[in-house]
Parts: structure tokens; sequence; C-alpha cells
């Protein structure tokens, strides 16, 4: 964690600089608009902390090595993959809950298939999609990206 | 006003909780505590690198404005439209059902079928906001592996969708 936290501290501030050198108006212009962007997700962003330290405090490891974990096989990859395919959550928030999970416990492998579900398939979002792109295309779509999801996690897994 | 409601509801749920975190310290609550303590946990985690990710996201937005790539995609084809489509995807952000409306500029734009869900499929998993949180959370390691696996999946993808549609009249309806 600490070294994740260094690299976005070297890249930002090496970033800013060579900007700054290049462009002080844009840099500026740049910062604002990041600063921006921050304050907008900054309150939802503590109150899903909050919400992760509870179900944290509440459900235990143990449920989650059993129904997440290595040991889970089939049954951790349905459940991930179905949960994130119907569920509609924001990235910002499904990262902590992902970093939690596996250190909780959870595989590499569930936890990348619930991610890439999360964010390539959309059960909830189906009916708009399939407004743009008619029925076969929306749901051929959503299949092809369920089963890519799938052996993303199966590699993710075999690699970490 | 009622996204004014929406606004203020955030500051409640906050309010609320700190409000139950000091009575669980004033009280010995314990489980309020353990709660706390996750939750500086979390904070502290989160402080230390999304405020320097949005730096770097806003200097992106700067240096490599979208609509600057937009006016070429569909113009270029081959390798080079492939290319531009992904670099076009990585500099959005928000979910997916906004990557829709995108799609539909696109395929006015003329460009192919295999582009339009290549599009797609780099919208959901290479935007450059949310790889940086990613990399933040789940580690440099995850955010490689998972992207280098995604990337041909989802071309791989647009070529099916563009082989399947070729001959059915495919289109992108504006709504």
């Amino acid at each position: 964690m600490v070294n994740n936290a260094v690299i976005f501290i070297i890249v930002s501030v090496v970033l800013t600089a060579v900007s700054f050198v290049l462009d002080r108006r844009k840099t500026i212009m740049g910062l604002k608009k990041g600063l921006n962007m921050f304050r907008n997700i900054a309150v939802p962003f503590l109150n899903i902390l909050i919400l992760v330290s509870l179900v944290l405090y509440i459900v235990p490891p143990s449920l989650i090595v059993k129904y997440l974990g290595a040991e889970s096989g089939f049954w951790g990859l349905a459940i991930a993959a179905l949960v994130g395919s119907i569920t509609l959550i924001p990235g910002f928030i499904s990262y902590p809950i992902a970093s939690v999970l596996i250190k909780q416990g959870a595989s590499y492998t569930t936890v990348a298939t619930f991610m890439t579900t999360l964010m390539m398939v959309g059960v909830v979002t189906l009916p708009l999609e399939i407004k743009y792109f008619g029925r076969n295309v929306a749901i051929l779509r959503n299949v092809l990206n369920f089963i890519a999801a799938i052996v993303i996690g199966v590699f993710v897994g075999l690699v970490l | 006003m009622k996204k004014v409601l929406e606004k203020h509801k955030q500051y409640i749920w906050l309010a609320v909780y700190f409000v139950l975190t000091v009575a669980s310290f004033l009280v010995g609550f314990n489980p309020g505590k353990e709660v706390f303590s996750n939750f500086t946990k979390f904070f502290i985690e989160m402080v230390t690198f999304i405020p320097f990710l949005f730096i770097i996201v806003g200097l992106f937005d700067v240096w490599f404005p979208k609509e600057k790539v937009e006016k070429h995609v569909g113009q270029e084809s081959g390798l080079k439209g492939m290319f531009l489509v992904i670099i076009l995807a990585m500099l959005q952000a928000g979910p997916l059902y906004g990557a829709f409306p995108v799609a539909y500029i696109l395929y006015k734009k003329g460009a192919s079928i295999k582009n339009i869900f290549i599009y797609l499929g780099a919208f959901s998993s290479l935007k450059i906001p949310m790889l940086g949180i990613e990399i933040g959370y789940l580690g440099v390691q995850f955010t490689l592996a998972r992207t280098l696996v995604s990337l041909p999946l989802f071309i791989a993808a647009g070529y099916l969708m563009e082989w399947y549609l070729k001959d059915r009249n495919f289109k992108v309806n504006q709504l």
C-alpha cells in the first residue's frame, strides 16, 4: 500500500513539474479540474468507506474465505460473476470493496471476475442497451463479455 | 431541489456516522470503536493516493483533450483506427451506460462495427482514472495482469461481433 502511494505521489509531482515548465496556465487548469473531480467524489467516497468498515465488522473473514476464497472453486467463480453482472456499482466504490475482499481471503480469480463483470456486463442496464443496439446485439455483447470476464478471472488467478 | 436534497443526504450519512462514533467512544461501545478503526485504515489508504490520482487525471484531461481524439475517429481504419478508439475510451470516465451515446457518435462518424465494440470494451476496462484507482487498491501487478488479458479478449469480441453482424443490418439508435 505504502509503495503504491509513493508511486502516485512521485508520478503526480513529476507530471506537474513537467507540465508547469511546458505551460503554466494549462497546468493550473488541470490541477483545478483534478481538484473539482476529487471534490465531487470525496463525500460519496467517505460514505462508502463507512459502509465497508461496517460490513467488514459484521461479516467474518471465514465467510469470505469459504465463498470467495481459493478453495471456493466453481461456486466462488459463479457467485462473483453473477453478483458482478447484476449489480451496478461505480468503479471507485468497487475497488475499495475488492481490496478488502482480497485482504480477507478472497482469491484473485473471484475478485478479478467480480470486477470485470461489474465493468463489462450490465443486466440492470440491459433495457437501455437494447434501445441503442437492438435486442440481439445487446444480449450477444453481454454474453460474450460474461464469458470473457470468467476467462480473465481465471487467467489473473493463474498469473498472480 | 431534488439535487440539493441528494447532496444533503450524503452529508447526513456522514454526520450520523460521526455522532455514533463519538457516542461509541464516550460510552465505550466496542463494535463502534472497531468499525472506526476499520474506517481510519481505509481513510488513510484513500488519502494517501486518491488526491494524487486526481492531479494526474486532471493534467491528462488538459493535455490530451478527448475532443481532439474524437475528431479523428472514424476516418482512420485498420490498426490506427483501432488504436484511436482505445485511446478515446481510455480518456473517458463514468459507467458503461455513459458509453452508449458515444457509440452512437462513433457509428454516425463511420467507425466500423469492430471498432464500436472495441470502444465499449476499452471503455469498460481501460479508463485511465479507473486504472489509477485499481493500481492504488489492488496493485500494479493485478492491474497489469487484468488489462493484458482483457485487451486481446475484447478485441477478439469486436472481431466476432463484426463477423456476426456484417450482413445483418447493424445500426446504433439515437435516444
